[in-house]
């Protein structure tokens, strides 16, 4: 067993091409895995020096310590309330607007479907600090409106090209076919068009409130340290605290992620996913 | 060459029914189109359509793709406004009614079902829609299912079914809900040949089982010829011509007509008119007999029970359906004297 380990034996039992596969794999997973296998330790460690490889002491120390924390329990609650509201609102404006570009043709379609990628192109730091000037005039700044429209801005792009994409999958003839045996408009939308794109409406959702849940910088500058959602205070944490803690703060952010995604596992891949960006 | 006796044959049969048919004189006109013009923005459409369509009747509409055959099916179902002109149905005008309140009930190409229902939710939602109580929907769901030849597949996803078994199920829909006239738009152009022809006859019984009125819309006219009551043959958003499958076989109104349904020899004249001849009107005749033309034997084709034989006569090559025996002894390269029993001059 042990000698099949041996890199020669290893390189001529499985080809040269396999070999460097295998390497190429190794070395990728090491890569990806890695700093979150560590974090992982990290989280359980009760104590920790750096040039050692595993911790000195195991433990729940610090998952204690966190959330005998206020302020750190406070932000988790307020993350997921931003979240939740951005994902509502952003849906109450995108779908709407996302049939619309799937099913009717207007000039200047093309270029409002761009135009959500613009704001993803310039240097996020520019768009918040010019935002930040009409946000004082409106008296938005540190509001929890505020946030959320700019955690609205940053999901527009998917929560408009995800759902567009989907209602363009669902054929006219089916829409027509439902209102052939007697559903109206409306009920024909509920009942064959919506339930027929959910899977893009839904992946685009989970994106709006992953995005929204770990969206920082722009929460920082308009939140104005007012509104301090998980992502705020880490950059506290990490200051403040010693490193574990900001281990178990990103456990504790990736947890949400991990439970919506094994949700909605059935809708997201990549097919879901490259089927966002076709323009029609 | 062989669907072109098929074609014959079932020909045959339908002439039967229709003089059968027409023998009956009640005959109630169910469906009426009257001066109906669309026109799409890019100037394509139909202009001033006239048709009368009875009750229990097949009718066709015949043609090549954008001759704007399906536009006049979509203004009957309410998919398409009409630009000017009325379509009534028993009497009363439909132009102004959406799809949803129109008594049609159509079957498209493809794409018909709901692929988030099962085969028994894509059947009552039409009728959950009426109200229908829910034992008699379980019973009608059931009838209907057993009529289209599908019986138990009520649990079933459109996904787990063939193509043939979808547009089953969607013809099923169509006809749960009892609808004045029932609009087919090339249902089964994606299917293949053989299911198309089960598919064909199938309809055929359950529309004769029901007595139901069907507008049926197709680009092929052996579907055509072997379905319908009458046809329209199409051209360019116009009516070529109206007439029985065996009118229009026999008795072509243009030479449009002529070369859409079925196989036509076409044989310039000295005048500029064209003579067209079917290949089983052309005979072999001896030397002596009166004959219309003659020509060498380019290439014979046993095809069964006849005999397609191609004869180049100076420029044209004419095709005949012969029988074996009247063949017989005559091979490649002789010279041979042709016939016409019935022929059109266009």
């Amino acid at each position: 067993m042990f000698k099949m380990l041996n890199p020669r034996r290893f390189y001529h039992a499985v080809g040269k091409q396999k070999f460097w596969e295998f390497i190429i794999l190794a070395v990728f997973i090491l890569f990806f895995y890695g700093p979150m296998l560590n974090m992982c330790m990290l989280a359980f460690a009760n104590t920790y020096e750096v040039p050692a490889v595993l911790p000195q002491e195991w433990g729940l120390k610090w998952w204690k310590f966190v959330f005998e924390q206020d302020n750190l329990v406070s932000s988790i609650v307020q993350s997921f309330v931003v979240a939740i509201i951005t994902t509502i609102a952003s849906m109450l404006l995108c779908i709407p607007a996302a049939y619309s570009l799937a099913r009717f043709k207007y000039p200047g379609r093309k270029v409002f479907m761009l135009s959500f990628l613009l704001t993803n192109a310039f240097p996020k730091l520019g768009i918040y600090t010019s935002i930040a000037i009409l946000f004082y005039k409106y008296n938005l700044m540190g509001s929890l409106l505020g946030v959320v429209i700019i955690h609205m801005i940053n999901s527009m792009m998917f929560m408009v090209w995800l759902p567009s994409s989907a209602f363009r999958s669902v054929h006219r003839q089916q829409e027509e076919a439902a209102r052939d045996v007697g559903a109206g408009p409306i009920r024909t939308f509920f009942k064959v068009t919506l339930p027929m794109a959910m899977p893009g409406i839904a992946v685009a959702t989970l994106y709006t409130f992953l995005g929204s849940m770990e969206e920082a910088q722009g929460t920082m500058l308009v939140g104005l340290a007012r509104i301090k959602t998980m992502p705020v205070e880490m950059f506290g944490v990490i200051m403040d605290y010693p490193v574990q803690v900001g281990a178990v703060f990103a456990i504790l952010l990736i947890i949400p992620a991990v439970v919506m995604i094994f949700a909605m596992r059935k809708y997201i891949g990549p097919e879901a996913i490259a089927g966002g960006f076709k323009m029609k | 060459m062989i669907e072109c006796k098929g074609v014959n044959d079932m020909e045959e049969k339908i002439l039967t029914n229709e003089t059968v048919k027409s023998a009956a004189p009640d005959r109630v006109i169910k469906l009426q189109i009257k001066d109906m013009t669309k026109k799409y923005d890019n100037g394509d459409g139909v202009e001033h359509i006239d048709l009368d369509i009875y009750e229990g009747e097949i009718v066709t509409m015949l043609g090549p793709s954008g001759c704007g055959k399906s536009t006049i099916l979509r203004t009957i179902g309410g998919f398409l406004d009409v630009t000017s002109g009325d379509i009534q149905i028993d009497g009363k005008s439909i132009v102004n009614l959406p799809p949803e309140k129109r008594p049609t009930a159509m079957v498209f190409q493809s794409y018909n079902l709901w692929p988030h229902m099962t085969v028994y939710e894509n059947l009552a939602f039409g009728l959950k829609l009426r109200k229908t109580p829910k034992d008699e929907m379980d019973r009608e769901i059931k009838r209907h299912l057993e009529m289209v030849g599908i019986s138990g597949m009520e649990t079933k996803y459109p996904s787990q079914l063939s193509g043939g078994q979808q547009q089953r199920v969607a013809i099923a829909r169509s006809l749960l809900l009892k609808p004045s006239v029932l609009l087919l738009d090339e249902p089964f152009s994606a299917l293949d040949a053989k299911i198309r022809q089960q598919m064909r006859e199938e309809v055929k019984k359950i529309q004769s089982e029901l007595g139901i009125t069907i507008v049926f819309v197709t680009h092929d006219q052996e579907e055509a010829m072997a379905l319908s009551h009458r046809i329209v043959v199409m051209n360019k958003g116009k009516f070529e011509q109206v007439g029985t499958p065996s009118e229009i076989y026999d008795n072509p109104a243009s030479r449009y007509v002529a070369s859409f349904i079925g196989e036509m020899n076409f044989i310039p004249q000295a005048d500029g008119s064209t003579m067209a001849v079917r290949p089983e009107e052309v005979f072999l005749v001896k030397d002596g007999e009166a004959c219309d033309m003659s020509g060498t034997i380019r290439t014979i084709m046993l095809l069964g029970h006849y005999v397609e034989t191609n004869v180049q006569c100076g420029e044209n090559v004419i095709k005949c359906y012969v029988q074996r025996e009247d063949i017989e002894g005559v091979n490649v390269g002789d010279k041979v004297n042709l016939k016409f029993a019935k022929h059109h001059v266009f």
